[in-house]
């Protein structure tokens, strides 16, 4: 029963991974963008949503905002800095996103100060729900894992099956090309860029409701993301996918059975800590060991 | 001389005279402010030697930065409480022991991780190098021996023979002698045949093998003694602070060692010096005036990026790198 509700946790962990590395593995497949804004983008999702939810009263407005100001301030940024840092190399995209992040985390902290904020679910979402086999499970951490669940199907529809679907992978492909074929490449970049930053803002609008939003939230699950995608496979939706699930399940388990077996053999307080701090080490070691067999991760191109 | 050269030297000049005149002066705090940027111009000077003569972008430096401080503060701690650390031997505070263990230790982890990164290139090679930066980071955390979260202090600065290094200004010399000296070590690396071949394998690595070199050892080699001086300002930031803790391990260090490399000028000589200097300068001007002075960071951050690739070095000596 444990282990059944573990799985589950590892699965919603996944799942939230997966709408963070979505949008960072679509924007380099496509744009050879390296951005660590990645997870300021997150964090001004979540912050929008606790803002308008505790404004207007409704969980689902809040939602609503923060993908609307991820994905509008995505493409605000995408116009403005990261356009002309396409061409340039990582070093220089990685130093410009890191001044990015110093930007807008200090700009949350101005504007909401160092205390986190709380959201609180709408009535619901929230509560308990009986799973076939008896077990109880929170509600809204079942809805994560469906809107997951969507995301995935949505974008593997859209990747696959429709005209702008075509587009973005024309453009990984070959960038010319594609614009001498009248496609409006720098708008296509602009989109891809912002549709990634609104399913980082909703994963930290959704994240931000279990735990609580505040400043810096966002690092720690883009250094996630990094790992995930690298399990994956730079560039790859599905290897995105793959690795989420890997590392949330890794990471939920790992955390969960690991203090357990260390108590074993250690008194029972040490036994936390370090395998609390093992379990985090765990994911860089699946990490490190998929790098080993395959550096090109799961389900990358050969690179 | 050329003129870069000159900019380079002065560049360790202003530092250096910054610290002497703020002593003569008496301004113990602007002394202790040189001393900060000379730590973190050091650190800088670990991560140019791979990132910019090698082009190896380690986004994971700061694991290497706290190792060496962690190394420094477990052998005081062990040698002002009389712990046995290994085989009887309770630590130690002397500076010119210290030092070589730190380079030890932060050269024996990154060799491990210099070599499985080193499989990668690109983007997989800087969000590799900061993956393992967090795990060394959750590792500290997870170790409460040593102070865990919440790091730990040791209360007395160790000790150099002949200079008291409490006084601000005799480890502020102890900190630009160390500097100096690394950075005549980093000028004749880089006309070495081995400076020529890490050089020629950023530019490309294939033509390196088809000259009949391997790139790999050359690499590993360049990244190993990038870490091993990063790991000597981490000995030195803790022995400035008495204290360390897995800040100076996190991901956001990683980043402040890469900006003092970028603001200077990457692969340039005394690049690192530049940089930390305005770092520190900025640190303390800008946050007099806000609280909120990342911002303003951020903002010349960008503009140096965007406009100004070369960094200050660039711009002063108004030339593009080449070689």
């Amino acid at each position: 029963m444990l282990l059944a509700e573990q799985i589950l946790n590892g699965l919603q962990y996944g799942m939230m991974l997966f709408l963070m590395a979505a949008g960072l593995t679509l924007v380099f497949g496509v744009m050879g963008l390296i951005n660590l804004a990645h997870g300021a983008l997150y964090m001004l999702g979540a912050f929008a949503c606790a803002f308008v939810a505790g404004m207007s009263g409704s969980y689902l407005m809040g939602l609503a905002a923060s993908l609307a100001l991820a994905a509008g301030i995505g493409a605000l940024v995408e116009i403005t800095v990261l356009r002309r840092l396409y061409a340039r190399d990582h070093l220089d995209q990685v130093l410009a996103t890191f001044a990015l992040i110093l930007v807008f985390s200090e700009g949350c902290r101005w504007v909401f100060g160092n205390f986190p904020l709380y959201l609180t679910l709408p009535p619901w979402a929230s509560g308990a729900v009986t799973l076939p086999g008896g077990l109880q499970y929170p509600l809204f951490r079942l809805l994560i894992i469906l809107v997951g669940t969507l995301v995935a199907l949505a974008l593997y529809l859209l990747i696959t099956r429709t005209r702008l679907g075509t587009r973005i992978r024309a453009g990984e492909a070959d960038r010319e090309m594609t614009a001498a074929l009248g496609i409006d490449i720098a708008k296509l970049y602009t989109l891809v860029f912002a549709l990634g930053a609104g399913l980082a803002g909703l994963a930290g609008a959704l994240v931000g409701t279990i735990q609580s939003v505040q400043v810096g939230m966002g690092e720690p699950v883009l250094i996630l993301a990094f790992v995930v995608i690298v399990i994956g496979g730079i560039g790859s939706v599905k290897g995105a996918l793959a690795g989420a699930l890997l590392v949330g399940m890794t990471d939920t388990l790992g955390k969960a059975f690991l203090p357990g077996l260390l108590a074993g053999f250690m008194p029972q307080a040490s036994a936390n800590t370090m395998g609390a701090g093992l379990a985090s080490m765990l994911i860089y070691i699946l990490m490190a060991l998929v790098l080993v067999i395959r550096p090109q991760g799961l389900f990358g191109a050969k690179a | 001389m050329s003129r870069e050269m000159l900019i380079n030297l002065s560049m360790l000049a202003v530092l250096i005279l910054t610290g002497v005149i703020a002593h003569l002066a008496g301004q113990g705090f602007v002394v202790t402010l040189a001393t900060k940027a000379a730590i973190f111009a050091l650190a800088g000077m670990g991560l140019n030697l791979c990132l910019g003569y090698g082009g190896l972008i380690s986004f994971g430096h700061a694991a290497f930065f706290g190792i060496g401080g962690y190394v420094c503060g477990i052998l005081a701690l062990h040698a002002a409480n009389a712990m046995p650390l290994v085989a009887g031997w309770s630590g130690s505070n002397q500076m010119l022991l210290i030092w070589p263990l730190a380079m030890l230790g932060a050269g024996l982890i990154a060799v491990p991780i210099g070599a499985l990164s080193l499989r990668t290139s690109g983007v997989y090679f800087i969000m590799v190098t900061l993956a393992f930066a967090q795990m060394v980071y959750y590792f500290a955390i997870s170790w409460p021996q040593y102070g865990g979260d919440d790091g730990m202090s040791f209360y007395t600065r160790n000790q150099f023979p002949g200079i008291n290094t409490l006084k601000p200004f005799g480890f502020f010399l102890i900190c630009a002698g160390v500097l100096v000296v690394v950075t005549a070590v980093i000028a004749l690396i880089t006309r070495s045949r081995f400076g020529l071949v890490l050089g020629a394998a950023r530019q490309n690595r294939i033509r390196v093998e088809a000259a009949g070199i391997r790139p790999f050892p050359v690499l590993l080699t360049a990244f190993v003694l990038s870490a091993m001086i990063t790991g000597l300002a981490g000995a030195l930031y803790a022995d400035l602070n008495r204290f360390v803790s897995p800040t100076m391990l996190s991901w956001h260090m990683s980043g402040e060692i890469m900006v003092f490399v970028i603001l200077g000028g990457v692969g340039r000589l005394c690049g690192p010096v530049a940089g930390a200097g305005l770092y520190v300068l900025m640190e303390h001007l800008l946050g007099g005036i806000t609280d909120y002075w990342q911002i303003l960071l951020g903002l010349v951050l960008l503009t140096v990026v965007m406009l100004a690739p070369g960094g200050l070095i660039g711009i002063l000596s108004g030339r593009a790198r080449h070689g």
